[in-house]
């Protein structure tokens, strides 16, 4: 059961975000829960209040993909891009870019899904354009150009007192 | 605004000097306890100019400080910008773990209806299920 439900942020070289969590399901059910469109708009919704009216996968090379997300404010942004690479069911590679674009250019995600005594562990690693670009995404609110994992963090501020008027 | 821009620059600052392993070192070091420049450059097998080179980019970001008065000048960690850091990480880490923990019911609830084949899973299931109900 080890690593189950722990999620780890790393930032490995100068252009890379790594995202890996471990799930208690074979990969073919996760790999179904990141590839069926009635599937992703359950789970990919971010915050609580926000939902995913819009999700279209056309599951091939070259194939297309848009995934619209919607606030309580009937704010919209959109996620979209072509897939480079689809290997059933163990990994994608897609570009990816934003609508409002919070970031310049393209990102490319690769997500594999590695089976093992029926838990998959899935890593999302996003390949910015450049490291400017990247540390733009860092900076932007999506996270900070952090060269260690949560974990790491975690265990040095475990090992803190509590700092005083927080 | 201008309070949240400080954020800003004190969280970049903050990063920036945690993104070099000997700093973290140094930092987890005087987690344990204060210490002077001497005490931190021996485990590190490097010269005390070097260390008091990593010194002054933590001070500069407010990680660490330094006595002033007492002739060895020990370090002490500054525990409020991390603690800063490890808020900001947290929001992070909450949006994705919100997506994440959604995804965990689904996979349960997937496995449960065995909506895709894997058999050895729906057997197993079905078996607990069995067992389950006397």
């Amino acid at each position: 059961m080890r690593n189950i439900g722990k999620m780890t942020l790393d930032t490995p070289s100068d252009r890379e975000i790594v995202l890996t969590r471990v799930f208690d399901a074979p990969r073919q059910l996760v790999f179904e829960a990141y590839t069926k469109p009635e599937l992703l708009q359950r789970w990919l919704t971010g915050r609580q209040d926000h939902t995913m009216p819009i999700c279209e996968i056309d599951l091939r090379v070259g194939g297309a993909y848009r995934y619209v997300w919607r606030g309580p404010d009937g704010m919209e942004m959109t996620s979209k891009g072509v897939f480079r690479e689809v290997i059933l069911p163990e990994r994608l590679v897609a570009t990816e870019r934003f609508e409002p674009s919070w970031y310049e250019g393209e990102g490319v995600n690769t997500t594999t899904f590695v089976e093992q005594d029926g838990k998959t562990t899935v890593t999302l690693t996003i390949q910015c354009a450049s490291k400017e670009v990247r540390d733009g995404i860092l900076k932007s609110g999506m996270e900070r150009g952090v060269a260690f994992s949560f974990d790491q963090l975690e265990e040095m501020l475990a090992s803190l007192p509590e700092p005083k008027g927080l | 605004m201008d309070l949240q821009f400080q954020t800003s620059q004190q969280l970049d600052a903050t990063f920036a000097a945690l993104a070099d392993p000997t700093r973290r070192a140094i930092l987890a070091r005087l987690a344990s306890g204060e210490a002077s420049v001497k005490e931190l450059a021996e485990p590190f097998d490097m010269s005390q100019p070097a260390i008091s080179k990593h010194l002054r980019v933590l001070e500069r970001a407010g990680l660490i400080s330094r006595s002033r008065d007492a002739q060895r000048r020990p370090c002490h960690i500054e525990a409020r910008p991390l603690a800063e850091a490890n808020r900001w990480l947290e929001r992070y880490r909450q949006f994705w773990e919100a997506n994440f923990q959604r995804l965990d019911s689904l996979l349960e609830e997937m496995k449960s209806h065995g909506t895709v084949s894997p058999q050895n899973v729906r057997t197993r299931k079905q078996r607990n299920t069995r067992r389950h109900k006397r």
